[in-house]
């Protein structure tokens, strides 16, 4: 087993499918003990890229290590060491949740009892209804339950595929707090989500879009790269401003964000100013970008 | 080892926790049993027969008292030969048997006498039947004739059924039916349990996990195999006790047989399992491609000596076709070894094809 | 009429269980309706019942005038409905699918076709009428979906989580499609339980246990919950929750 400091490392990954690159020349490494995020739309490859690095999927080329092993040579070995979560429910509906627990403990060679200590704080939960059919759970049990499984051998690297897709958001939160646990018992955690708001619970992200990894940086990296001031605006008149300012040449950008625009302009140095003669000019206030500020920048550059 | 068994023990879960589908597993036997051992059956029982007899003789008397006797004719009699016409349209009879003047007599005198069946043809099959169990009760009649007289009477060319004298069809159907049910709960059960994995998306975690591939492919097929011998306990326990075929020829051999069949059977559920990506598809599969051939052309239903040269090549590729073949000569004709083996030979190459080809295919990846 | 959906105490129970506990609330025409709940609050019970497709147990509801009880089928005719999970076939064109709910919707022959070109135009899918929907890009597909679900003009548009998944520029291109549509005097319903999604509405409404506990503008709600995002107001709801997940 790898005593390094990388958990994972990828390099020049590339995989096609008939017409469509879902990766293309993805290289990235992954530190020990990190909790990453592969952050982007459906499509964009994270299915694709979790699947090469479970050994489930072979590359065009390129190579991939996990924890200091091969995935096309060394997988057998590899699959005794990795936990994986894939995005759709994937427990046996049929069997209860202390018999899914049970059969993918002996899978692994090993116990429940072996790894109580580390799926506890997650299993606690569910383990009221221990006898009750997985497919009779909810959305947030059943992701419990399916942490769980992948857990229970005491992986030393876990990838989890869009865990929180279709869940509620009080669930969604709990769930990331189970990952900040995981992380510091010192798994590496590799985890996707359509969702920029989770991008923030992470220690590094990757933003995806086509195959193409635009960006691998720290949150707060990503949010300071931001190459403009941005301001928003209350978007009062519906649709009317939002046309009035994406035809205005001194706008850069202009996106919806809920009720407001947010707006970058050409040339930061000058004050935002509104040209329409008829209607007061609307205030704009200046705001720090979020991740999905920085994901649309990034996506509408390349 | 732990692994195996716990992998096997949710195979049995599987299938314990959905009853509606094991109770259908479980009682196919016997439902094809019954349908074709009573229901769909080519047998005839209780068909109206008339007479009309001029002689009214012993011989005559007894020869209508052994058809009312036997289980297949119920006897009326006519007494003019205008209604014979008349009894054929109305339905009331299938059969009408004429017996000449002074049957007796020639028989006794000349040695020979004469009578006449008409049958209605308009069902061929139930015709010929039909004349055949009346020939062979007459031909009964003239051998007990014969020892009673010590004479020499002349034994009209008589049809005699080979191992089925009664012509009971449940001889040929029970090696069909065990043919069809081994390669339904094998092939298509094993082939539904391997896909619902990769449907539901269990399969990427299964192979994402350190098991070994073989031990999955086992795992699934053992629940399907034990199923399997239930049910040939299931229809071989019907088949003498309720159908009263017996069992002729050497027991073990036929358990052997019955698990090489097995063996191809499940090979081909696993092959189907590689192809396809769905359950429907794996139905369908299996379905047409399996169920309908073995149906069809193994000589289950249709003979095979009848069919036209294409589906009898096609015919020697289907598993099924030997098993029954071997079946049939060893249960109902109680033959030696020796004489199946051939059919133990083809089985034996093809699970080995089949097992090695599946198992070859079955993907330790994705796609 | 200026009202589009109204209940009055809309209840819905099976068995012992009160999945939809006596809701009450009406919708304006025009008006984006954000529908939320935690998993299993009841959300798709009561669209269920709004939607003509199960009977409520008491209480009352109108949809577009009608009522959901008794007049289904005059119910069904005012909506349009679309959900990530199910909305068009795969393996058939553009122009298939078009011609399908529009035949469905009982649509003009005559107006279908200048009224195609004219969606798929403002789509930018017009050299893409022959391609069948499993070729488009997930954020094609659902603009598509939605543009085919307000088709035959109807007044009020049902969306059962209609964007997961998909990137954010696409999903403002989505929403801007919305806003379009209530311009033209379309009412959106919508269910969602992502909070961002939740921004976007004029109003929302928020069921814990089959009830509406708490329903208004998303800027009043986070006043009145005195929380900075929608994920605030909603963690701050959803924690009163006693019905046992499960």
């Amino acid at each position: 087993m790898n005593t390094g400091k990388t958990a994972i490392v990828v390099s020049k990954l590339n995989k096609r499918f008939g017409n469509i690159q879902a990766l293309n020349d993805v290289s990235f490494e992954i530190e020990r003990g990190e909790l990453f995020g592969l952050i982007g739309p459906d499509g964009a490859g994270k299915t694709t890229l979790f699947r090469i690095l479970t050994s489930l999927l072979l590359a065009d080329s390129g190579s991939a290590v996990v924890d200091g092993l091969d995935v096309v040579n060394d997988y057998r070995e590899l699959r005794k060491h990795i936990g994986y979560m894939p995005g759709r429910f994937s427990l046996y509906p049929d069997l209860t949740v202390e018999e899914n627990l049970h059969f993918f403990a002996t899978l692994f060679n090993t116990t429940i009892q072996e790894n109580y200590r580390l799926v506890e704080p997650i299993y606690r939960q569910i383990e009221p209804f221990k006898n009750r059919r997985a497919g009779k759970l909810s959305g947030g049990m059943k992701q419990k339950l399916a942490l769980s499984c992948a857990l229970i051998h005491k992986p030393s690297v876990l990838f989890l595929d869009e865990p929180t897709t279709g869940v509620d958001p009080v669930s969604r939160k709990e769930f990331w707090e189970m990952l900040r646990l995981l992380k510091s018992e010192g798994i590496t955690i590799v985890v996707s989500t359509p969702y920029m708001d989770e991008a923030t619970r992470c220690d590094r992200i990757a933003l995806v879009q086509h195959g193409k990894i635009l960006s691998i940086e720290t949150p707060e990296q990503i949010v300071r790269q931001f190459p403009k001031k941005l301001y928003r605006t209350e978007m009062r008149n519906q649709l009317q401003l939002l046309k009035e300012l994406r035809e205005n040449p001194a706008v850069e950008s202009v996106f919806m964000f809920g009720e407001y625009l947010h707006v970058t302009f050409t040339d930061d140095t000058l004050a935002p100013y509104h040209s329409n003669p008829d209607r007061p000019s609307p205030v704009f206030t200046e705001i720090p970008p979020s991740i999905e500020d920085c994901f649309i920048h990034l996506m509408s550059k390349s | 080892m732990k692994q195996f068994l716990s992998f096997v023990q949710k195979e049995f879960y599987h299938i314990f926790r959905d009853v509606r589908s094991m109770l259908i597993l479980l009682a196919m036997p016997i439902i094809q049993i019954i349908l074709f051992g009573f229901a769909i059956t080519t047998e005839v029982r209780n068909v109206q027969v008339a007479v009309l007899d001029f002689s009214k003789d012993i011989s005559t008397q007894q020869i209508i008292h052994r058809l009312q006797e036997s289980e297949y004719f119920t006897v009326s009699e006519i007494s003019h030969p205008d209604e014979i016409d008349r009894i054929f349209k109305k339905g009331q009879a299938n059969l009408v048997l004429v017996f000449g003047n002074h049957f007796h007599d020639n028989l006794l005198h000349t040695g020979e006498a004469s009578l006449q069946m008409i049958a209605d043809a308009s069902e061929p099959n139930q015709a010929s039947t039909l004349v055949n169990y009346a020939t062979s009760i007459l031909g009964l009649y003239r051998q007990e004739l014969m020892r009673e007289y010590q004479m020499p009477f002349q034994i009209r060319p008589e049809v005699r059924m080979l191992y089925n004298p009664q012509m009971k069809s449940a001889y040929y159907f029970v090696p069909g039916v065990m043919g069809l049910i081994l390669m339904l709960i094998c092939a298509m059960m094993t082939s539904i349990a391997i896909v619902r994995e990769k449907e539901t998306g269990t399969m990427e975690v299964l192979l994402a996990s350190p098991i070994r591939p073989l031990y999955i492919i086992l795992a699934k097929m053992v629940p399907y195999f034990t199923l399997s011998i239930v049910n040939l306990i299931t229809i071989l326990l019907l088949a003498v006790f309720v159908l009263k075929v017996p069992i002729a020829g050497n027991l073990v051999l036929l358990a052997l047989l019955s698990l090489l069949f097995i063996i191809v059977a499940l090979s081909l559920g696993l092959l189907i399992s590689n192809i396809v990506d769905t359950q429907v598809a794996a139905i369908l599969v299996s379905g047409m491609g399996l169920m309908m051939p073995t149906m069809i052309l193994s000589g289950m239903v249709f003979p095979i000596e009848s069919m036209p040269p294409v589906l009898q090549g096609l015919s020697t590729v289907l598993p099924a076709r030997w098993y029954i073949a071997a079946v049939k000569k060893l249960m109902v004709q109680g033959v030696d070894g020796v004489f199946v083996i051939k059919e133990f030979v083809l089985l034996a190459f093809m699970a080995a094809v089949l097992l090695a080809v599946s198992l070859r295919k079955f993907k330790i990846r994705l796609q | 009429m200026n009202t589009v959906i109204e209940t009055k105490n809309l209840t819905k129970q099976f068995g012992d269980f009160t999945a939809v506990d006596r809701i009450s609330f009406s919708v304006k025409k025009g008006e984006i309706f954000g529908f939320l709940g935690a998993n299993g609050a009841g959300k798709t019970t009561a669209m269920r019942m709004l939607c003509g497709l199960s009977k409520p147990t008491s209480g009352q509801g109108f949809v577009a005038g009608f009522d959901i009880a008794r007049q289904t089928e005059a119910v069904k005719k005012s909506i349009g409905y679309m959900s990530q999970k199910f909305s068009l076939y795969e393996d058939l064109t553009v122009k298939e699918n078009i011609r399908l709910f529009a035949g469905i919707y009982g649509v003009k022959e005559k107006t279908i076709l200048p009224k195609m070109e004219e969606t798929l135009s403002t789509l930018g899918l017009s050299n893409e009428k022959n391609s069948l929907v499993k070729a488009l890009p997930l954020g094609w597909k659902q603009k598509l979906a939605f543009s085919v679900a307000i088709f035959h003009e109807p007044q009020i548009v049902f969306l059962d989580e209609p964007t997961g998944g998909v990137d954010p520029i696409t999903r403002r291109h989505f929403w801007e499609l919305i806003y379009e549509a209530t311009e033209r005097g379309i009412t959106v319903f919508v269910t969602t339980h992502y909070m961002d999604e939740a921004e976007y509405c004029n109003r929302l409404s928020i069921m814990v246990d089959g009830r509406i506990d708490a329903l208004d503008t998303p800027a009043h709600l986070r006043a009145q919950f005195r929380a900075e995002t929608m994920d605030e107001v909603f963690r701050k709801l959803a924690r009163k929750a006693t019905r046992t997940e499960i």
